[in-house]
Protein backbone atom coordinates (compact mmCIF):
# COMPACT_ATOMS: atom_id res chain seq x y z
CA UNK A 1 0.00 0.00 0.00
CA UNK A 2 2.71 2.44 0.99
CA UNK A 3 5.52 1.40 -1.30
CA UNK A 4 3.89 2.11 -4.66
CA UNK A 5 2.72 5.49 -3.45
CA UNK A 6 6.18 6.46 -2.34
CA UNK A 7 7.63 5.23 -5.59
CA UNK A 8 5.19 7.32 -7.55
CA UNK A 9 5.82 10.47 -5.55
CA UNK A 10 9.57 10.33 -6.14
CA UNK A 11 9.05 9.41 -9.75
CA UNK A 12 6.65 12.25 -10.46
CA UNK A 13 8.43 15.23 -11.95
CA UNK A 14 8.11 18.80 -10.72
CA UNK A 15 8.52 20.71 -7.52
CA UNK A 16 7.99 19.46 -3.99
CA UNK A 17 4.49 20.14 -2.72
CA UNK A 18 5.46 22.74 -0.12
CA UNK A 19 7.01 24.94 -2.83
CA UNK A 20 3.81 24.71 -4.85
CA UNK A 21 1.76 25.45 -1.70
CA UNK A 22 3.85 28.52 -0.95
CA UNK A 23 3.46 29.61 -4.56
CA UNK A 24 -0.32 29.21 -4.20
CA UNK A 25 -0.41 31.42 -1.12
CA UNK A 26 1.81 33.99 -2.85
CA UNK A 27 -0.48 33.99 -5.90
CA UNK A 28 -3.52 34.58 -3.70
CA UNK A 29 -1.83 37.47 -1.89
CA UNK A 30 -0.73 39.06 -5.16
CA UNK A 31 -4.22 38.70 -6.60
CA UNK A 32 -5.77 40.25 -3.49
CA UNK A 33 -3.30 43.12 -3.76
CA UNK A 34 -3.71 43.74 -7.49
CA UNK A 35 -7.48 43.32 -7.92
CA UNK A 36 -8.39 46.45 -5.92
CA UNK A 37 -5.34 48.42 -7.16
CA UNK A 38 -6.27 47.84 -10.79
CA UNK A 39 -9.86 48.75 -10.02
CA UNK A 40 -11.28 45.36 -10.93
CA UNK A 41 -12.83 45.19 -7.46
CA UNK A 42 -13.97 48.31 -5.65
CA UNK A 43 -11.21 49.07 -3.10
CA UNK A 44 -13.83 50.41 -0.73
CA UNK A 45 -15.19 46.88 -0.47
CA UNK A 46 -11.97 44.92 -0.82
CA UNK A 47 -8.92 46.96 0.16
CA UNK A 48 -5.46 45.75 -1.00
CA UNK A 49 -4.15 42.97 1.16
CA UNK A 50 -1.23 45.13 2.31
CA UNK A 51 -3.74 47.47 3.96
CA UNK A 52 -5.41 44.52 5.65
CA UNK A 53 -2.11 43.45 7.16
CA UNK A 54 -1.30 47.03 8.12
CA UNK A 55 -4.65 47.18 9.93
CA UNK A 56 -3.85 43.83 11.54
CA UNK A 57 -0.56 45.20 12.88
CA UNK A 58 -2.32 48.33 14.17
CA UNK A 59 -5.01 46.25 15.84
CA UNK A 60 -2.54 43.81 17.31
CA UNK A 61 -0.72 46.63 19.07
CA UNK A 62 -3.82 47.50 21.10
CA UNK A 63 -4.67 45.62 24.30
CA UNK A 64 -8.33 45.41 23.20
CA UNK A 65 -7.33 43.08 20.38
CA UNK A 66 -5.73 40.63 22.75
CA UNK A 67 -8.66 40.84 25.15
CA UNK A 68 -11.03 40.02 22.29
CA UNK A 69 -8.83 37.16 21.14
CA UNK A 70 -8.61 35.78 24.67
CA UNK A 71 -12.40 35.99 25.00
CA UNK A 72 -12.95 34.04 21.80
CA UNK A 73 -10.42 31.38 22.70
CA UNK A 74 -11.80 31.06 26.24
CA UNK A 75 -15.39 30.63 25.06
CA UNK A 76 -14.29 28.13 22.43
CA UNK A 77 -12.18 26.11 24.83
CA UNK A 78 -14.73 26.05 27.66
CA UNK A 79 -17.55 25.06 25.32
CA UNK A 80 -15.46 22.37 23.68
CA UNK A 81 -14.19 20.97 26.98
CA UNK A 82 -17.67 20.77 28.48
CA UNK A 83 -19.15 19.11 25.40
CA UNK A 84 -16.31 16.60 25.08
CA UNK A 85 -16.53 15.54 28.72
CA UNK A 86 -20.33 15.38 28.62
CA UNK A 87 -20.35 13.63 25.25
CA UNK A 88 -17.85 10.97 26.33
CA UNK A 89 -19.45 10.28 29.72
CA UNK A 90 -23.02 10.18 28.43
CA UNK A 91 -21.97 8.31 25.29
CA UNK A 92 -20.21 5.56 27.24
CA UNK A 93 -23.12 5.19 29.67
CA UNK A 94 -25.77 5.03 26.93
CA UNK A 95 -23.63 2.98 24.57
CA UNK A 96 -22.95 0.26 27.12
CA UNK A 97 -26.60 -0.43 27.81
CA UNK A 98 -28.58 -1.88 24.88
CA UNK A 99 -31.78 -0.73 26.57
CA UNK A 100 -30.63 2.87 27.01
CA UNK A 101 -29.29 2.96 23.47
CA UNK A 102 -32.59 1.90 22.00
CA UNK A 103 -34.56 4.03 24.44
CA UNK A 104 -32.73 7.26 23.61
CA UNK A 105 -32.09 6.63 19.89
CA UNK A 106 -35.17 8.43 18.58
CA UNK A 107 -34.66 11.43 20.86
CA UNK A 108 -31.00 11.76 19.90
CA UNK A 109 -31.85 11.44 16.22
CA UNK A 110 -34.45 14.14 16.64
CA UNK A 111 -32.47 16.61 18.74
CA UNK A 112 -29.18 16.33 16.87
CA UNK A 113 -30.22 18.04 13.62
CA UNK A 114 -31.98 20.88 15.48
CA UNK A 115 -29.83 23.83 14.41
CA UNK A 116 -28.17 25.34 17.43
CA UNK A 117 -28.75 28.84 16.10
CA UNK A 118 -32.44 28.19 16.79
CA UNK A 119 -31.51 28.53 20.44
CA UNK A 120 -30.19 32.09 20.04
CA UNK A 121 -33.40 33.94 21.03
CA UNK A 122 -34.11 31.49 23.85
CA UNK A 123 -30.56 31.83 25.17
CA UNK A 124 -30.71 35.62 25.00
CA UNK A 125 -33.97 35.75 26.92
CA UNK A 126 -33.05 33.20 29.56
CA UNK A 127 -29.31 33.79 29.95
CA UNK A 128 -28.85 37.38 28.80
CA UNK A 129 -26.32 38.65 26.29
CA UNK A 130 -23.18 37.50 28.09
CA UNK A 131 -20.85 34.63 27.51
CA UNK A 132 -23.30 32.09 28.93
CA UNK A 133 -25.58 32.39 25.88
CA UNK A 134 -22.73 31.83 23.44
CA UNK A 135 -21.51 28.92 25.55
CA UNK A 136 -24.95 27.31 25.35
CA UNK A 137 -24.86 27.50 21.54
CA UNK A 138 -21.34 26.11 21.40
CA UNK A 139 -22.11 23.24 23.74
CA UNK A 140 -25.34 22.32 21.99
CA UNK A 141 -23.60 22.16 18.61
CA UNK A 142 -20.39 20.44 19.72
CA UNK A 143 -21.95 17.95 22.16
CA UNK A 144 -23.79 15.96 19.49
CA UNK A 145 -20.65 15.58 17.37
CA UNK A 146 -18.86 13.92 20.27
CA UNK A 147 -21.85 11.91 21.49
CA UNK A 148 -22.63 10.37 18.10
CA UNK A 149 -19.02 9.35 17.56
CA UNK A 150 -18.66 7.88 21.05
CA UNK A 151 -21.91 5.92 20.63
CA UNK A 152 -20.62 4.53 17.33
CA UNK A 153 -17.31 3.71 18.98
CA UNK A 154 -18.83 1.81 21.90
CA UNK A 155 -20.97 -0.15 19.45
CA UNK A 156 -17.92 -1.04 17.39
CA UNK A 157 -16.30 -2.98 20.26
CA UNK A 158 -15.19 -6.37 19.01
CA UNK A 159 -17.80 -8.85 20.31
CA UNK A 160 -15.13 -11.51 20.80
CA UNK A 161 -13.02 -9.18 22.92
CA UNK A 162 -16.12 -8.22 24.86
CA UNK A 163 -17.09 -11.85 25.45
CA UNK A 164 -13.53 -12.73 26.41
CA UNK A 165 -13.51 -9.97 28.98
CA UNK A 166 -16.79 -11.31 30.33
CA UNK A 167 -15.47 -14.90 30.48
CA UNK A 168 -12.47 -13.74 32.46
CA UNK A 169 -14.87 -11.91 34.78
CA UNK A 170 -13.31 -8.51 34.22
CA UNK A 171 -14.77 -5.96 36.56
CA UNK A 172 -16.80 -3.26 34.80
CA UNK A 173 -14.07 -0.68 35.33
CA UNK A 174 -11.40 -2.99 33.93
CA UNK A 175 -13.58 -3.92 30.97
CA UNK A 176 -14.18 -0.25 30.24
CA UNK A 177 -10.50 0.56 30.39
CA UNK A 178 -9.15 -2.45 28.57
CA UNK A 179 -11.84 -3.23 25.99
CA UNK A 180 -14.31 -0.40 25.47
CA UNK A 181 -12.03 2.60 25.75
CA UNK A 182 -9.34 1.60 23.20
CA UNK A 183 -12.07 0.99 20.61
CA UNK A 184 -13.94 4.17 21.44
CA UNK A 185 -10.96 6.50 21.61
CA UNK A 186 -10.39 6.85 17.83
CA UNK A 187 -14.09 7.64 17.40
CA UNK A 188 -13.99 10.12 20.27
CA UNK A 189 -11.01 11.79 18.65
CA UNK A 190 -12.89 12.14 15.35
CA UNK A 191 -15.71 13.67 17.38
CA UNK A 192 -13.25 16.02 19.04
CA UNK A 193 -11.88 17.15 15.69
CA UNK A 194 -15.34 17.83 14.27
CA UNK A 195 -16.52 19.45 17.51
CA UNK A 196 -13.46 21.73 17.66
CA UNK A 197 -14.24 23.44 14.36
CA UNK A 198 -18.01 23.50 14.96
CA UNK A 199 -17.36 25.07 18.37
CA UNK A 200 -15.32 27.84 16.75
CA UNK A 201 -18.07 28.52 14.20
CA UNK A 202 -20.67 28.85 16.94
CA UNK A 203 -18.37 30.92 19.15
CA UNK A 204 -17.96 33.49 16.39
CA UNK A 205 -21.69 33.32 15.62
CA UNK A 206 -22.56 34.03 19.23
CA UNK A 207 -20.14 36.94 19.33
CA UNK A 208 -21.54 38.42 16.11
CA UNK A 209 -25.19 38.08 17.05
CA UNK A 210 -25.40 38.03 20.83
CA UNK A 211 -22.58 39.35 22.95
CA UNK A 212 -20.70 41.68 20.57
CA UNK A 213 -17.36 40.90 22.19
CA UNK A 214 -14.46 38.74 21.09
CA UNK A 215 -13.17 38.54 17.53
CA UNK A 216 -16.70 38.27 16.07
CA UNK A 217 -17.85 41.35 17.96
CA UNK A 218 -14.74 43.33 16.97
CA UNK A 219 -15.42 42.42 13.35
CA UNK A 220 -19.01 43.67 13.56
CA UNK A 221 -17.84 46.92 15.19
CA UNK A 222 -15.20 47.47 12.50
CA UNK A 223 -17.79 46.98 9.78
CA UNK A 224 -20.29 49.34 11.37
CA UNK A 225 -17.66 52.05 11.75
CA UNK A 226 -16.60 51.66 8.13
CA UNK A 227 -13.09 50.45 8.96
CA UNK A 228 -13.11 47.92 6.15
CA UNK A 229 -9.40 47.03 6.19
CA UNK A 230 -9.70 46.46 9.92
CA UNK A 231 -12.76 44.24 9.35
CA UNK A 232 -10.77 42.09 6.91
CA UNK A 233 -7.93 41.90 9.39
CA UNK A 234 -10.35 40.24 11.81
CA UNK A 235 -11.44 37.84 9.05
CA UNK A 236 -7.77 36.91 8.69
CA UNK A 237 -7.51 36.45 12.45
CA UNK A 238 -10.63 34.26 12.48
CA UNK A 239 -9.29 32.16 9.63
CA UNK A 240 -5.90 31.77 11.29
CA UNK A 241 -7.66 30.74 14.48
CA UNK A 242 -9.58 28.15 12.47
CA UNK A 243 -6.37 26.77 10.96
CA UNK A 244 -4.77 26.58 14.41
CA UNK A 245 -7.83 24.78 15.79
CA UNK A 246 -7.62 22.19 13.00
CA UNK A 247 -3.88 21.71 13.47
CA UNK A 248 -4.27 21.42 17.24
CA UNK A 249 -7.10 18.91 16.97
CA UNK A 250 -5.11 16.78 14.53
CA UNK A 251 -2.06 16.97 16.78
CA UNK A 252 -4.07 15.82 19.81
CA UNK A 253 -5.55 13.03 17.72
CA UNK A 254 -2.15 11.76 16.60
CA UNK A 255 -0.70 12.10 20.07
CA UNK A 256 -3.45 10.09 21.78
CA UNK A 257 -3.71 7.51 19.01
CA UNK A 258 -0.01 6.92 18.38
CA UNK A 259 -0.60 3.19 18.99
CA UNK A 260 -3.53 2.95 16.59
CA UNK A 261 -3.01 1.32 13.16
CA UNK A 262 -4.45 4.32 11.29
CA UNK A 263 -1.84 6.68 12.76
CA UNK A 264 0.99 4.14 12.63
CA UNK A 265 0.35 3.59 8.93
CA UNK A 266 0.47 7.32 8.30
CA UNK A 267 3.80 7.58 10.09
CA UNK A 268 5.27 4.81 8.00
CA UNK A 269 4.02 6.46 4.84
CA UNK B 1 -23.69 -8.80 18.97
CA UNK B 2 -23.59 -12.58 18.75
CA UNK B 3 -25.16 -13.07 22.16
CA UNK B 4 -28.00 -10.75 21.25
CA UNK B 5 -28.92 -12.73 18.15
CA UNK B 6 -28.77 -15.98 20.07
CA UNK B 7 -31.04 -14.61 22.73
CA UNK B 8 -33.68 -13.19 20.42
CA UNK B 9 -33.80 -16.11 18.04
CA UNK B 10 -35.95 -18.47 20.16
CA UNK B 11 -38.25 -15.61 21.18
CA UNK B 12 -39.23 -14.90 17.58
CA UNK B 13 -40.50 -18.42 16.95
CA UNK B 14 -43.05 -18.14 19.73
CA UNK B 15 -46.57 -17.15 18.67
CA UNK B 16 -47.66 -13.60 19.22
CA UNK B 17 -44.09 -12.45 19.60
CA UNK B 18 -44.29 -10.36 16.46
CA UNK B 19 -46.90 -8.04 17.91
CA UNK B 20 -44.97 -7.96 21.15
CA UNK B 21 -41.76 -6.96 19.40
CA UNK B 22 -43.65 -4.34 17.43
CA UNK B 23 -45.06 -2.94 20.66
CA UNK B 24 -41.58 -2.96 22.13
CA UNK B 25 -40.20 -1.09 19.17
CA UNK B 26 -42.96 1.49 19.31
CA UNK B 27 -42.33 1.89 23.02
CA UNK B 28 -38.61 2.40 22.44
CA UNK B 29 -39.31 4.87 19.65
CA UNK B 30 -41.84 7.05 21.41
CA UNK B 31 -41.42 6.61 25.17
CA UNK B 32 -38.65 9.12 25.80
CA UNK B 33 -39.94 11.82 23.43
CA UNK B 34 -43.39 11.55 25.01
CA UNK B 35 -41.91 11.72 28.50
CA UNK B 36 -39.88 14.80 27.59
CA UNK B 37 -42.79 16.61 25.94
CA UNK B 38 -45.01 15.69 28.88
CA UNK B 39 -42.41 17.03 31.29
CA UNK B 40 -42.30 20.31 29.37
CA UNK B 41 -46.11 20.42 29.04
CA UNK B 42 -46.89 19.78 32.71
CA UNK B 43 -43.78 21.45 34.07
CA UNK B 44 -44.68 24.69 32.34
CA UNK B 45 -48.47 24.30 32.73
CA UNK B 46 -48.97 26.79 35.55
CA UNK B 47 -45.99 28.88 34.54
CA UNK B 48 -46.43 32.55 35.20
CA UNK B 49 -42.85 33.22 34.12
CA UNK B 50 -43.23 35.62 31.26
CA UNK B 51 -40.20 34.32 29.39
CA UNK B 52 -41.10 30.68 29.79
CA UNK B 53 -44.78 30.37 28.90
CA UNK B 54 -46.78 27.14 29.19
CA UNK B 55 -46.30 24.80 26.25
CA UNK B 56 -50.07 24.82 25.75
CA UNK B 57 -49.93 28.57 25.08
CA UNK B 58 -47.04 28.12 22.64
CA UNK B 59 -48.94 25.44 20.76
CA UNK B 60 -52.13 27.49 20.73
CA UNK B 61 -50.25 30.35 19.09
CA UNK B 62 -48.31 28.12 16.73
CA UNK B 63 -50.92 27.54 14.04
CA UNK B 64 -52.32 31.08 13.80
CA UNK B 65 -48.79 32.55 13.78
CA UNK B 66 -47.39 30.52 10.93
CA UNK B 67 -50.42 29.21 9.06
CA UNK B 68 -53.02 31.89 9.78
CA UNK B 69 -54.19 33.83 6.75
CA UNK B 70 -56.91 34.05 4.13
CA UNK B 71 -55.09 31.78 1.73
CA UNK B 72 -51.96 29.70 1.94
CA UNK B 73 -50.02 32.37 0.05
CA UNK B 74 -50.83 34.87 2.80
CA UNK B 75 -49.49 32.80 5.63
CA UNK B 76 -46.17 33.53 7.25
CA UNK B 77 -45.13 30.04 6.30
CA UNK B 78 -45.44 30.84 2.61
CA UNK B 79 -44.16 34.41 2.98
CA UNK B 80 -41.13 33.89 5.18
CA UNK B 81 -40.33 30.26 5.82
CA UNK B 82 -40.55 28.85 2.29
CA UNK B 83 -38.41 31.60 0.72
CA UNK B 84 -35.80 30.99 3.43
CA UNK B 85 -35.71 27.30 2.64
CA UNK B 86 -35.59 27.94 -1.11
CA UNK B 87 -32.65 30.32 -0.66
CA UNK B 88 -30.90 27.79 1.52
CA UNK B 89 -31.40 24.96 -0.98
CA UNK B 90 -30.34 27.18 -3.89
CA UNK B 91 -27.08 28.12 -2.23
CA UNK B 92 -26.52 24.57 -1.09
CA UNK B 93 -27.20 23.20 -4.58
CA UNK B 94 -24.78 25.64 -6.23
CA UNK B 95 -22.16 24.75 -3.62
CA UNK B 96 -22.64 21.03 -4.29
CA UNK B 97 -22.22 21.41 -8.04
CA UNK B 98 -19.17 23.65 -7.85
CA UNK B 99 -17.66 21.83 -4.89
CA UNK B 100 -17.81 18.43 -6.58
CA UNK B 101 -16.68 19.74 -9.98
CA UNK B 102 -13.74 21.70 -8.57
CA UNK B 103 -12.96 18.91 -6.12
CA UNK B 104 -12.65 16.33 -8.90
CA UNK B 105 -10.49 18.72 -10.90
CA UNK B 106 -8.17 19.49 -7.98
CA UNK B 107 -8.16 15.93 -6.69
CA UNK B 108 -7.05 14.40 -9.97
CA UNK B 109 -4.28 16.90 -10.59
CA UNK B 110 -1.39 16.43 -8.20
CA UNK B 111 0.38 19.73 -8.81
CA UNK B 112 -2.81 21.77 -8.75
CA UNK B 113 -3.69 20.15 -5.44
CA UNK B 114 -0.32 21.00 -3.91
CA UNK B 115 -0.65 24.53 -5.29
CA UNK B 116 -4.10 25.20 -3.86
CA UNK B 117 -4.22 23.10 -0.70
CA UNK B 118 -2.90 25.67 1.84
CA UNK B 119 -5.15 28.39 0.39
CA UNK B 120 -8.21 26.13 0.50
CA UNK B 121 -7.41 25.01 4.04
CA UNK B 122 -7.31 28.64 5.11
CA UNK B 123 -10.63 29.49 3.44
CA UNK B 124 -12.23 26.43 4.96
CA UNK B 125 -10.98 27.42 8.39
CA UNK B 126 -12.62 30.87 8.30
CA UNK B 127 -15.77 30.46 10.40
CA UNK B 128 -18.53 30.96 7.78
CA UNK B 129 -20.65 33.39 9.86
CA UNK B 130 -17.84 35.92 9.40
CA UNK B 131 -18.81 35.97 5.72
CA UNK B 132 -22.13 37.63 6.45
CA UNK B 133 -20.73 41.10 7.24
CA UNK B 134 -18.20 40.80 4.40
CA UNK B 135 -20.78 39.90 1.79
CA UNK B 136 -23.11 42.64 3.03
CA UNK B 137 -20.50 45.15 1.82
CA UNK B 138 -20.63 43.84 -1.72
CA UNK B 139 -24.24 42.86 -2.10
CA UNK B 140 -26.32 44.66 0.48
CA UNK B 141 -28.83 42.69 2.50
CA UNK B 142 -30.93 41.25 -0.31
CA UNK B 143 -31.55 37.60 -1.15
CA UNK B 144 -28.48 37.49 -3.43
CA UNK B 145 -26.22 38.17 -0.47
CA UNK B 146 -27.82 35.38 1.55
CA UNK B 147 -27.56 32.86 -1.27
CA UNK B 148 -23.94 33.88 -1.89
CA UNK B 149 -23.05 33.50 1.80
CA UNK B 150 -24.70 30.08 1.96
CA UNK B 151 -22.96 29.00 -1.25
CA UNK B 152 -19.49 30.03 -0.12
CA UNK B 153 -20.00 28.62 3.38
CA UNK B 154 -21.21 25.26 2.04
CA UNK B 155 -18.55 25.07 -0.66
CA UNK B 156 -15.45 24.23 1.41
CA UNK B 157 -16.57 21.04 3.16
CA UNK B 158 -17.86 19.58 -0.14
CA UNK B 159 -14.80 20.73 -2.08
CA UNK B 160 -12.17 19.49 0.36
CA UNK B 161 -13.92 16.20 1.02
CA UNK B 162 -14.26 15.58 -2.72
CA UNK B 163 -10.54 16.25 -3.12
CA UNK B 164 -9.82 13.75 -0.34
CA UNK B 165 -12.22 11.22 -1.82
CA UNK B 166 -10.73 11.48 -5.29
CA UNK B 167 -7.23 11.28 -3.87
CA UNK B 168 -8.08 8.18 -1.88
CA UNK B 169 -9.46 6.24 -4.85
CA UNK B 170 -8.36 2.62 -4.87
CA UNK B 171 -5.01 2.58 -6.77
CA UNK B 172 -5.69 -0.91 -8.11
CA UNK B 173 -9.01 0.18 -9.59
CA UNK B 174 -7.28 3.28 -10.93
CA UNK B 175 -4.76 1.15 -12.79
CA UNK B 176 -7.54 -1.15 -13.93
CA UNK B 177 -9.47 1.71 -15.56
CA UNK B 178 -6.26 2.79 -17.22
CA UNK B 179 -5.50 -0.70 -18.45
CA UNK B 180 -8.99 -1.02 -19.90
CA UNK B 181 -8.69 2.45 -21.45
CA UNK B 182 -11.70 3.79 -19.63
CA UNK B 183 -11.43 7.54 -20.04
CA UNK B 184 -13.34 10.77 -19.95
CA UNK B 185 -16.95 10.99 -18.82
CA UNK B 186 -17.30 7.28 -18.49
CA UNK B 187 -14.39 7.12 -16.06
CA UNK B 188 -15.80 10.11 -14.17
CA UNK B 189 -19.31 8.73 -13.73
CA UNK B 190 -18.50 5.04 -13.40
CA UNK B 191 -15.37 5.23 -11.30
CA UNK B 192 -14.31 8.60 -9.88
CA UNK B 193 -17.61 9.92 -8.57
CA UNK B 194 -18.94 6.63 -7.14
CA UNK B 195 -15.55 5.87 -5.61
CA UNK B 196 -15.39 9.26 -3.94
CA UNK B 197 -19.08 9.37 -3.01
CA UNK B 198 -18.76 8.30 0.65
CA UNK B 199 -16.38 11.21 1.22
CA UNK B 200 -18.43 13.60 -0.89
CA UNK B 201 -21.50 12.78 1.15
CA UNK B 202 -19.62 13.32 4.41
CA UNK B 203 -18.80 16.79 3.11
CA UNK B 204 -22.36 17.37 1.92
CA UNK B 205 -23.65 16.46 5.39
CA UNK B 206 -21.36 18.99 7.08
CA UNK B 207 -22.37 21.56 4.50
CA UNK B 208 -26.06 21.03 5.12
CA UNK B 209 -25.82 22.02 8.77
CA UNK B 210 -23.58 24.96 7.89
CA UNK B 211 -26.16 25.99 5.28
CA UNK B 212 -28.97 26.01 7.85
CA UNK B 213 -26.83 27.99 10.27
CA UNK B 214 -25.98 30.55 7.59
CA UNK B 215 -29.60 30.78 6.44
CA UNK B 216 -30.65 31.74 9.96
CA UNK B 217 -27.69 33.99 10.71
CA UNK B 218 -27.89 35.94 7.48
CA UNK B 219 -31.53 36.67 8.28
CA UNK B 220 -30.97 37.44 11.95
CA UNK B 221 -28.00 39.69 11.26
CA UNK B 222 -29.46 41.62 8.40
CA UNK B 223 -32.77 41.25 6.71
CA UNK B 224 -36.38 42.15 6.62
CA UNK B 225 -37.93 38.77 6.01
CA UNK B 226 -37.29 35.09 6.46
CA UNK B 227 -37.63 32.64 9.31
CA UNK B 228 -34.55 33.82 11.19
CA UNK B 229 -35.68 37.43 10.97
CA UNK B 230 -39.18 36.55 12.21
CA UNK B 231 -37.82 34.74 15.25
CA UNK B 232 -35.61 37.67 16.21
CA UNK B 233 -38.48 40.06 15.53
CA UNK B 234 -40.74 38.11 17.91
CA UNK B 235 -37.99 38.10 20.51
CA UNK B 236 -37.42 41.86 20.23
CA UNK B 237 -41.11 42.65 20.40
CA UNK B 238 -41.48 40.26 23.35
CA UNK B 239 -44.00 38.07 21.56
CA UNK B 240 -42.65 35.21 23.59
CA UNK B 241 -45.03 32.33 22.71
CA UNK B 242 -44.65 33.16 19.01
CA UNK B 243 -40.88 33.22 19.42
CA UNK B 244 -40.91 29.76 21.03
CA UNK B 245 -43.09 28.59 18.16
CA UNK B 246 -40.51 29.90 15.69
CA UNK B 247 -37.74 28.09 17.54
CA UNK B 248 -39.74 24.85 17.39
CA UNK B 249 -40.46 25.37 13.69
CA UNK B 250 -36.79 25.97 12.97
CA UNK B 251 -35.89 22.83 14.90
CA UNK B 252 -38.45 20.80 12.94
CA UNK B 253 -37.04 22.22 9.72
CA UNK B 254 -33.57 20.98 10.65
CA UNK B 255 -34.97 17.55 11.45
CA UNK B 256 -36.97 17.30 8.20
CA UNK B 257 -34.02 18.43 6.06
CA UNK B 258 -31.71 15.91 7.68
CA UNK B 259 -34.32 13.16 7.19
CA UNK B 260 -34.58 13.96 3.48
CA UNK B 261 -30.80 14.03 3.27
CA UNK B 262 -30.65 10.62 4.98
CA UNK B 263 -33.15 9.08 2.54
CA UNK B 264 -31.24 10.39 -0.48
CA UNK B 265 -27.79 9.41 0.75
CA UNK B 266 -28.95 5.95 1.86
CA UNK B 267 -30.07 5.35 -1.70
CA UNK B 268 -26.83 6.70 -3.16
CA UNK B 269 -24.58 4.80 -0.77
CA UNK B 270 -26.50 1.53 -0.67
CA UNK B 271 -23.66 -0.29 -2.43
CA UNK B 272 -21.15 1.16 0.00
CA UNK B 273 -22.94 0.00 3.13
CA UNK B 274 -23.32 -3.44 1.57
CA UNK B 275 -19.62 -3.42 0.76
CA UNK B 276 -18.71 -2.45 4.33
CA UNK B 277 -20.94 -5.18 5.73
CA UNK B 278 -19.41 -7.83 3.46
CA UNK B 279 -15.95 -6.67 4.50
CA UNK B 280 -16.86 -6.95 8.14
CA UNK B 281 -18.55 -10.30 7.74
CA UNK B 282 -15.61 -11.64 5.76
CA UNK B 283 -12.88 -10.69 8.18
Amino acid sequence: MTTPRRGRSTASPGLPSWVLGAAGVATLLILLELLPLLGIVDPRFLPPVSQMFAALVTNASTPEFWVALAQTVTTWFLGLAISVVAGVVIGVIIGNSPFLREFTASTIEFLRPVPSVALIPVAVLLLGTGMASTLLLVIYAAFWQVLIQVLAGVQDVDPIASDTARSYRFRTVTRMRAVVWPTTLPYAMTGLRLAASVALILTVTGELLISGDGIGGALAVARESGAIASMYSYVIVAGTLGVLVNVLARWVEQRTLFWHPSVRLELVA
Amino acid sequence: MTTATVRTAPKRSRSGSRTRSLARRLFMLFALPIILVALWWFGSAGSTNYLNPPLSTIMAEFWPTWFGGDSFADTRFAQDVLPSVVRMLTGYGIALVFGIALGVLIGTNRSLRAFLEPVLEFFRAIPPPVLVPVFMLFMGIGPEMRIAVITIGCLWPVLLNTVEGVRGLDPVLKDTTRAYRIHGWRRLFKFVLPGASPQIITGARQSLSIGIILMVISEMFAGKDGLGFMIVQFQRSFAIPQMWGGVILLGLLGVVLSLIFRVITDAVLKWYYGYLQSQRGGS
